[in-house]
């Protein structure tokens, strides 16, 4: 394998001629837009309708953990009260479009609003505890999503606002003009149920956050986080404003959290929160750990990982029934077990992640001579 | 004016268990700079294990008297935990000694979902009640009352933390602890043996996390595989508060935090015209938090934090 990723193997050589040639390029983007349309497809042939709706999840999870990545991984700050944003878009959604206070706006419209709040939110968590060092700043990042949290579930008395813990139900589902996503419709002789309705519009979400990550990698600020990252002082010396651009990096990977939210509350039609649990802000966390901080790649590996292995993680029921006749262990309960396993196991064995960017897996094999 | 007592009474009896908690992530702050993110779970693994002894002890056919049950219990859970924190410190620390800060930070967090899990599947997700084996007893104290199992908790973590602050200022261990943690390098070469004075911090916080849990669990009657978690933290932010690294901040920190957080929740309905009521209590630790970390980072206590390149 070594031999093959060599600098001067023949084989990296054609592929990098391969990566610069603009009409494989083409070819590339066409095969891979054909793959991504057919996928729901291809999904419900292999493995069942129910696995189109782990696709849906899958695709979720991909956004928000390029929304934290935005924060961790390029800007290096550890938050692990992430979903406080994933709530804060989710109740949006849940308050804009339900019976709860009669309005029912389009997800056009309450998506970006969503979006706003989030960041919004993100700007007043940053401002107080950005000046904290990385430590601190996980456990105040941590509290404020336990503080959320626990404002979602009380705000119901004297003025009921989000329901207390029953949640808000009935939520809208995703309609764009008098088309309800949410009913299979036919297009030129294809019938698309539901799921792959939704599955097209996440997918173009995610395209879309996909591609804000790219850009802002490569960007000035993109550029800013990652020497704030590296090196803060030295940043600042080289004339970054490190306060206005770590307070950016916060809204922006909030934004995409508000996002994520909405989608997730009009994909379930219904939020509570419970939902929002630190848990969820820690798997998301691992996502992003087990791919490869601050790769996107990487990323949408981790992201993919660990919405579809619990899924698989359902087959070990069967496995111990066939096994030892009954069921022992209960498979979900497993599902937590291994990600606190596989967080300990990454960071003492590859702490770059599965699929690390080649500058990340460079410096920190420095780090090791 | 007994309503405030009450209040006061039950903060500070509150505050002595975060204080012993706290004292374990100052202990291993003030060495490693590092969140032992899995203390509070040493906390609940404290509590399941004597709560296991004890009801195994109550259902033997031996007839031991309440409190010597208890002790057994107490007796158990401490070796369990100081394994526990051993293993934890050699398995997920150590090798990372020298790894980028976040590293170290994610593996905590992972050893504290491993240990709460792992809790889940052995003793179940249901809570579990504490077996009212010592009889309770209540006295009245200018309208406020005050039990037995109260001033009990009081006290001996009064002698714990009295007992860690004599070791730690008067023994020989105690000055190479000092000595690690004002600088490791320094220390090894004064002979020092820097793992074994890592290895002891993390047992010896392990142990009195081990107390502390025992000691929430009797006192709220329940234990719970995630107790550990919320009262972790909580007893984090009391390190803070205190300054986090000094051991006597610690202690400081977590009485106050406590008091703050019962007169917080007795009288929050009132200030607030009831808008808020007494179920914001778990808030006020993370507000305490945040704000000390605004204007006093270096906690009450500490001296001023310095960023260690």
């Amino acid at each position: 394998m070594s031999q093959l990723f060599s600098k001067n193997s023949p084989f990296l050589a054609r592929w990098t001629a391969f990566k610069h040639d603009r009409r494989a390029a083409w070819i590339a983007f066409v095969v891979v837009g054909a793959l991504l349309a057919a996928l729901p497809f291809l999904v419900e042939l292999g493995l069942g309708r129910s696995w189109v709706r782990v696709l849906n999840f899958t695709l979720l999870y991909i956004m928000l953990a390029l929304g934290l990545n935005i924060v961790v991984g390029y800007a290096g700050l550890l938050d692990l009260g992430y979903v406080a944003f994933y709530a804060v878009g989710a109740y949006c959604y849940a308050l804009l479009a339900s019976p709860h206070f009669g309005l029912h706006l389009p997800f056009w419209i309450i998506l970006p609003i969503g979006a706003l709040v989030a960041g919004l939110f993100g700007i007043l968590l940053g401002t107080p505890t950005l000046r904290l060092r990385g430590d601190y700043l996980a456990i105040v990042t941590l509290g404020f999503g336990e503080i959320i949290r626990i404002f979602l579930n009380n705000l119901n008395t004297p003025v009921n606002i989000t329901n207390g813990p029953q949640g808000i139900n009935l939520i809208d589902p995703f309609h764009i003009g008098g088309i309800s996503l949410n009913q299979a419709h036919t297009i030129a002789g294809i019938t698309l149920p539901s799921t792959y309705n939704i599955y097209y519009l996440f997918l173009l979400l995610t395209l879309l956050i996909i591609f804000i990550s790219m850009r802002l990698q490569n960007s000035r600020i993109g550029r800013a986080w990652v020497a704030i990252r590296e090196d803060e002082v030295a940043a600042e010396a080289m004339g970054i404003n490190t306060r206005n651009i770590k307070l950016l990096a916060f809204a922006m990977g909030a934004s995409f959290g508000g996002v994520s939210g909405g989608l997730f509350a009009g994909l379930q039609g219904f939020v509570s929160p419970e939902s929002f649990n630190l848990l969820e802000s820690i798997m998301i966390l691992c996502m992003i750990v087990l791919g490869g901080m601050g790769h996107i790649p990487g990323v949408i590996l981790g992201a993919v990982l660990l919405t579809v292995l619990p899924e698989a993680l359902r087959y070990m029921g069967d496995l111990q029934r066939y096994l030892f006749g009954s069921v022992i262990v209960d498979p979900a309960d497993l599902r937590l077990l291994l990600f606190g396993l596989a967080l300990i196991i990454m960071m003492i064995f590859r702490p770059a992640g599965l699929w690390p960017s080649p500058q990340r897996s460079r410096e920190l094999s420095d780090v090791e001579t | 004016m007994d309503i405030f007592l009450q209040q006061l009474i039950n903060g500070l009896v509150l505050g002595s268990i975060y204080a012993l908690v706290a004292l374990g992530y100052t202990m291993v702050y003030g060495i490693l700079e590092l969140i032992n993110f899995a203390h509070g779970e040493i906390t609940m693994i404290g509590a399941m294990v004597s709560l296991a002894v004890i009801n195994l002890l109550i259902g033997s056919s031996l007839d031991l008297p309440g409190v010597m049950i208890v002790f057994m219990g107490v007796l158990t859970a401490i070796p369990a935990c100081m394994a526990l924190g051993f293993l934890i410190e050699r398995v997920a620390y150590r090798p990372l000694r020298h790894a980028p800060r976040l590293a170290p930070l994610i593996t905590a967090i992972g050893v504290s979902i491993v240990l709460q899990n792992v809790a889940m599947l052995i003793w179940g997700r249901q809570y579990i009640s504490f077996p009212a084996i010592i009889p309770i007893q209540r006295y009245e104290i200018l309208g406020a009352t005050i039990s037995n199992l109260q001033i009990f908790i009081f006290i001996f973590s009064g002698l714990l933390m009295a007992g860690l602050v004599a070791l730690v200022h008067k023994t020989r261990f105690g000055r190479a602890m000092r000595a690690t943690a004002q600088s490791p390098q320094s220390a090894s070469l004064m002979g020092v043996n820097v793992n074994n004075i890592i290895a002891i911090t993390f047992i010896l916080g392990s142990a009195l996390a081990a107390i502390a849990g025992v000691m929430v669990g009797a006192y709220y009657g329940l234990a719970h595989y995630y107790m550990g978690f919320l009262l972790g933290l909580k007893a984090f932010c009391a390190a803070v508060l205190g300054g986090i690294g000094n051991i006597a901040g610690a202690m400081l920190g977590g009485l106050l935090l406590g008091v703050i957080e019962s007169l917080g929740a007795g009288y929050i309905g009132d200030l607030t015209g009831g808008f808020l009521g007494s179920h914001y209590q778990d808030v006020f630790a993370f507000l305490v938090l945040i704000i000390v970390l605004v204007f006093r980072p270096s906690g009450l206590l500490g001296e001023r934090v310095v960023e260690r390149a």
